[in-house]
């Protein structure tokens, strides 16, 4: 059965973590995550978990390494300026190879920028916004029902690879309500966490955990080994929509909210007889290549849309290496891409390949 | 199709994103697709406020509207923001004891009910929206009266049950309005 209810994106992403077994939230207030924060201070202590107001975004990110390190399910969340205050304990965080989640409900930059939705710090979250060569795993919900399943998931993909998993979702997405259902009893999956720094009550060896590695061979391996895992995350947690792709003209490339604008696309489009289809990324990174190899030889061309100036294009241009022409339509600075915006880029792309 | 764009707008504290809530939650007891997206920020903080709600037969492709079936307004910035939005034909319900201003469209249909004064009148100013609600709910056929009740149920907390009946009964005016 389950239980049905209306709630807000940012309460659903609190009420997950704590169903997938989260017991530790570090954080500090922004908008638009903000009732994140307020959720987590109400439910955790009744499930009896830990919720801490942090000093500062830094501190809260520095919380969160030390709670991974003991092998806990531990998140935080914050918006764009926020985010990007917690790059160096990231860092470490992947250097170190700690589980962990993260929220960024992002907002328009660069700076302090505004408060309304963006999609402006996808490059931040897929290449690395802190130092060295790593990468997290990036989840881009479109729904609310999807910010649930996919916040369930993150603690499960951080566990299985120790790595550290990213929610990225805007404004809208944190702010809108849907109807959820959430299943009676979550499944909570466990993983060896021998490696944790938990205490060893000298019965073995002491875990060591650490990012730090000055002989630059053993660090060149270790890099080797975070290489390795990246590997294997692309080939096997790539997740991707693909709708109303079978017999499209253009296909448009679109994640998160931006996604569910473009649906409506689809359907305006529809009725003036012009068929598009949909390709929607829910994995940012691993990049989703897999699904541009099945339709790639379907659409005279791709239309990427997005809330920035295109940066999640530059993946698609770089999957489809141009086997076929790849546009962009997007917004900056809070605005919202109309489906005005979308159906007049679509027209004059078909004007130039019809 | 049964699909229903509705925006509410106007001063924070007016109830605007109440009213969308129980909207978004009476559709959702009726087993429809529903959608609630409010405006945050510093416009919630004394500026304007509004926000959309999506009720639908059909899984709902975009929450963000650029246009709209049905538009509550309740102060005059609201009328010079929205009225455009609206597809011709649709349904604008504006709180006449606050927008002072005539709608330029002739295309749309016009209701224009002092609901602050009426529900002073009735006890309580604050039911403006919900007397505006009930003519919205009479007109569009997006929720019945009997699911925004238990909407008003679902929604409210166990100290506050207690208005329900008069809430109801505001409804039932701005129905019969």
């Amino acid at each position: 059965m389950g239980q049905k209810l209306l709630m807000k994106g940012n309460e659903v992403i609190a009420e997950a973590a704590i169903r997938a077994g989260c017991r530790h939230y570090f954080g500090y207030p922004i908008t638009p995550q903000t009732e994140i924060m307020h959720y987590m201070a109400k439910r955790m202590p009744a499930v009896g978990g830990v919720f801490l107001q942090a000093e500062s975004e830094v501190a809260a990110i520095n919380m969160v390494y030390g709670a991974a390190s003991t092998g806990h399910r531990v998140m935080t969340s914050s918006s764009s300026p926020g985010i990007s205050l917690k790059q160096e304990g990231i860092s470490y965080i992947a250097g170190a190879q700690l589980p962990a989640v993260i929220v960024n409900i992002m907002r328009g930059g660069p700076g302090l920028g505004g408060i309304q939705p963006s999609q402006s710090d996808y490059f931040q979250a897929t290449k690395g916004g802190g130092h060295g060569d790593y990468h997290m795993v990036v989840l881009a919900p479109a729904s609310v029902q999807e910010l649930y399943e996919l916040t369930v998931e993150a603690f499960n993909i951080a566990d299985r690879y120790r790595i550290m998993t990213m929610i990225l979702g805007d404004g809208v997405l944190g702010q809108m309500m849907e109807v959820v259902n959430f299943r009676d009893e979550e499944k909570i999956e466990t993983f060896d966490k021998s490696w944790a720094a938990n205490g060893h009550d000298n019965k073995r060896e002491h875990n060591m955990i650490t990012s730090i590695h000055l002989d630059p061979a053993v660090l060149e391996q270790w890099n080797i080994g975070l290489q390795n895992k990246y590997k294997l995350i692309s080939q096997n947690e790539q997740r991707y929509e693909l709708y109303n792709c079978d017999d499209a003209e253009i296909i448009l490339v679109a994640y998160g909210s931006v996604a569910r604008i473009c649906k409506g696309v689809i359907r305006e489009a529809a009725e003036q007889g012009i068929k598009l289809g949909l390709l929607r990324p829910i994995t940012l990174f691993p990049f989703p290549t897999d699904a541009f190899d099945k339709v790639l030889d379907i659409p005279k061309a791709f239309l990427t849309v997005e809330m920035s100036s295109g940066q999640m294009v530059e993946d698609v241009r770089l999957t489809i290496e141009g086997r076929k022409p790849v546009y962009f339509v997007g917004r900056m600075g809070g605005m919202i891409p109309t489906v005005k915006d979308i159906m007049s880029k679509v027209k004059e792309i078909k004007e130039k390949h019809d | 199709m049964f699909l229903h764009e509705i925006i509410i707008a106007g001063f924070g504290g007016q109830g605007i994103l109440s009213a969308g809530r129980l909207l978004a939650y009476a559709g959702m007891l009726e087993e429809r697709q529903v959608s609630f997206l409010p405006s945050y920020g510093p416009e919630m903080r004394g500026g304007t406020a509004n926000c959309m709600v999506v009720i639908s037969e059909e899984a709902i492709a975009s929450p963000v509207l650029n246009s709209c079936s049905a538009l509550i307004v309740m102060n005059n910035p609201s009328l010079e923001k929205f009225e455009s939005w609206l597809k011709p034909g649709g349904v604008l319900i504006a709180d006449s004891s606050m927008v002072h201003k005539k709608p330029e469209r002739k295309d749309i249909n016009l209701f224009e009910i002092p609901a602050t004064e009426l529900a002073s009148e009735m006890g309580n100013k604050t039911y403006s929206n919900i007397y505006l609600l009930g003519k919205l709910i009479k007109v569009t056929g997006c929720v019945t009266p009997e699911n925004f009740e238990k909407a008003l149920y679902g929604i409210l907390s166990k100290s506050k049950h207690q208005m329900i009946p008069e809430e109801m009964e505001v409804l039932r005016a701005g129905m019969d309005y």
